[in-house]
């Protein structure tokens, strides 16, 4: 099934990566001895390698084709696992039952480094979640939602500095904050879709993260806050792999709060508005729906998510300064809910774990982690760009002999 | 005679330059089924986007009265949604469907106007809510019946076939308790059996108490159904009347087949 032009394009290919590659990979100028090395060796690597890595596409996609000849789209095959599972109440509640039991029982055997990691990951499942009541359910693209997570950890930063108010008190507030902001962004973005909202929202995240950076008589600037309390525990002090502990639990009631409320969410009234719009604005407004309030609900809401793990995080890591704020991190979290495929909560919470613990644990490869990240998610997006799983609409339950009157 | 339950007086849109509509004048009464006619970029649809507060008209005034009511409610530069809430609901001319969402869930989103569970609702999901979810879904259901497309309920929207898409945007309209419906190009793509199974519907509909008003090209359709028909051209109302009395009118068969050059 490999033939002579495979072989060919092959060959083209590698002898194009090694011309690509050359001065990267060959070439090394040693500044002390005055002289340049030439690594031969290296190109043969490289085109034995793309060589390899072409032949092994192909392979793939002709196998692909094949399959999709055979009849049955292999994709409902691989759907169908995941979704058996969560279709059938027996073995979905097995399912979370076990994940719970795993989950509260890592940091018992595991490192505190470990649990600080899982820790993040969680935040990261709870901030895609938001997001996606934004972008996946009511499809509005947010390329500066980082910027909630700003003002979350902003607000919880600057009342513990300079008031010395604690976690708890903070956590609504800066939910609330976020909210707010949320609302401000909502207002002017109301007209506009698609990409020119997506630009909107970007500057908007810069917006708030050079206010940060500039601003230094109200944020102290790039140097950032340092000292920020930990969450209290009843007056209990801590040490740190207590603290660690602490906030890894907090982060479990805290994300199974947000999966319960935005499974609620996604089944109500509200959220059907939201898919409406995302689905079809005009027609969603000729069917009743005011676009106005549903839009800037699902940006409050997303918003509120993200304030309260900004709050979260100034106390996990007790400093913060804007560049934990860049565009880059609302390009993970949207990255999350693309990955994980959007307006699915399982999907979600799947894409935040993987693409917070694949560059941890591929640490081991050191200097190579971040491209191999990167070929992973472009290899998800080629061959599942649906997402690793898509949403299924809730089926409802109704009595077929009930004809209650539509007659007026 | 009763008042009439929409009355639209000296409707005017301008595009920049272009008069779209020109003081165009209609009135619906209630039970009546209205047919709108005219060539294609006659500004029909343009008209319909005027009535539902997708556009906002130049000029004119467009008044509603609900059937046993004695107020006025003027539509003009209501939004869409708050034009819905008030009595009319329209379908579309190239259909519009919710397509990643089921058959019934279409059906659920017209009842959003008419109920009203919200954040804390949606989170709490107390008893109020819950009953209000039930007739949502009880409703919408009874709607699909209605419309023959019960046994489709659990199908996503965009798997249906065109006629069911018709019939289903239909009973998403009915969804939301108008007592106009505006219907644009209810016909277009269906094949004859398809076209006689939307006759039935659409009559089956008006004995239920809408008020129907329409655009159409299919003319067998329209002389069947329709009460009175307006015939648009350029923007212009140029005949009204019933069904007998537009078919031998010069000035219709005029704009629909030209002007004889020797004439």
């Amino acid at each position: 099934m490999i033939g002579w032009k495979v072989i060919k394009n092959g060959l083209l290919a590698s002898l194009w990566f090694v011309f690509l590659t050359f001065p990267l990979m060959v070439i090394k100028v040693d500044p002390v001895e005055r002289i340049i090395r030439w690594r031969w060796e290296n190109s043969l690597y490289i085109a034995l390698g793309t060589f390899a890595v072409y032949l092994l596409v192909q392979f793939i996609m002709q196998r692909r084709i094949k399959s999709a000849e055979a009849e049955t789209p292999t994709d409902t095959a691989q759907e169908s696992i995941i979704h058996r599972v969560l279709a059938s109440p027996k073995q979905k509640y097995t399912l979370i039952a076990l994940l719970l039991a795993v989950a509260i029982a890592f940091p018992f055997f595991s490192s505190s480094y470990q649990t600080n990691v899982m820790t993040t990951a969680l935040m990261y499942v709870v901030l895609g979640l938001g997001l996606n009541i934004v972008v996946g359910m009511a499809g509005l693209l947010d390329l500066g939602y980082v910027a909630f997570y700003a003002v979350g950890a902003y607000t919880y930063a600057l009342l513990n500095h300079h008031f010395h108010i604690g976690f708890w008190a903070v956590l609504p507030i800066g939910g609330g904050m976020a909210a707010i902001f949320g609302i401000l962004l909502g207002f002017p973005v109301l007209r506009l879709r698609g990409d020119y909202l997506a630009i909107v929202t970007l500057g908007f995240g810069e917006i708030i993260r050079l206010i940060l950076e500039n601003w230094s008589e109200f944020s102290q600037g790039p140097s950032g806050i340092s000292n920020i309390s930990r969450p209290g525990l009843f007056g209990v002090e801590l040490n740190l792999d207590a603290a660690i502990i602490y906030l890894y639990y907090l982060m479990i009631i805290f994300m199974i709060v947000t999966i319960f409320i935005v499974n609620r969410l996604q089944d109500s009234r509200l959220g059907r508005a939201w898919i409406a719009l995302r689905e079809d604005e005009i027609a969603c407004q000729a069917m009743g729906i005011d676009k106005r309030k549903t839009k800037l609900v699902a940006f409050s809401l997303g918003a509120f998510w993200a304030g309260i793990i900004g709050v979260v995080f100034a106390a996990k890591t007790t400093f913060i300064n804007p560049a934990s704020f860049t565009f880059l991190e609302s390009a993970i979290i949207l990255a999350i809910v693309v990955l994980g495929g959007m307006g699915s909560i399982v999907g979600v919470i799947l894409g935040a774990l993987i693409l917070v613990l694949l560059p941890e644990y591929l640490r081991a490869l050191a200097e190579y982690r971040m491209l191999v990240f990167g070929a992973v998610l472009v290899a998800m997006m080629v061959f599942r760009p649906q997402g690793l799983i898509s949403n299924i609409r809730r089926t409802y339950q109704f009595d077929k002999k009930i004809h209650p009157p539509t007659q007026q | 005679m009763a008042t009439p339950i929409l009355q639209i007086s000296g409707l005017t849109m301008d595009f920049g330059g272009i008069r779209a509509l020109n003081r165009l004048d209609l009135d619906v009464h209630a039970g009546e089924i209205v047919a709108l006619i005219g060539p294609n970029g006659a500004g029909k649809t343009t008209f319909f986007n005027c009535l539902t507060g997708i556009y906002t008209p130049t000029a004119g005034e467009i008044l509603l009265t609900p059937p046993g009511t004695a107020k006025n409610i003027s539509l003009k530069g209501l939004k869409p949604n708050q034009v819905t809430e008030k009595g009319l609901a329209r379908t579309f001319q190239n259909i519009r469907l919710f397509s990643q969402m089921t058959v019934l869930e279409n059906v659920m989103i017209g009842r959003h106007c008419r109920t009203k569970a919200f954040i804390l609702g949606a989170i709490f999901r107390n008893a109020a809510t819950r009953r209000e979810e039930r007739q949502i879904v009880e409703m919408s259901y009874a709607i699909l019946d209605k419309v023959g497309l019960a046994h489709l309920a659990g199908e996503f929207a965009k798997n249906l076939p065109y006629g069911a898409q018709r019939r289903l945007e239909i009973a998403r309209a009915l969804a939301t308790e108008p007592f106009l419906l505006l219907l644009d190009e209810p016909a277009a793509g269906m094949n004859p059996q398809e076209t006689q199974e939307l006759d039935r519907l659409i009559k089956e509909i008006s004995t239920d108490g809408h008020s129907i008003l329409l655009i159409e090209h299919d003319m067998k359709l329209v002389m069947s159904l329709s009460d009175r028909i307006f015939v648009m051209d350029y923007g212009k109302k140029i005949a009204q009347g019933k069904p007998a009395e537009i078919r031998s009118n010069p000035a219709v068969i005029k704009a629909y087949l030209g002007e004889d050059v020797d004439a």
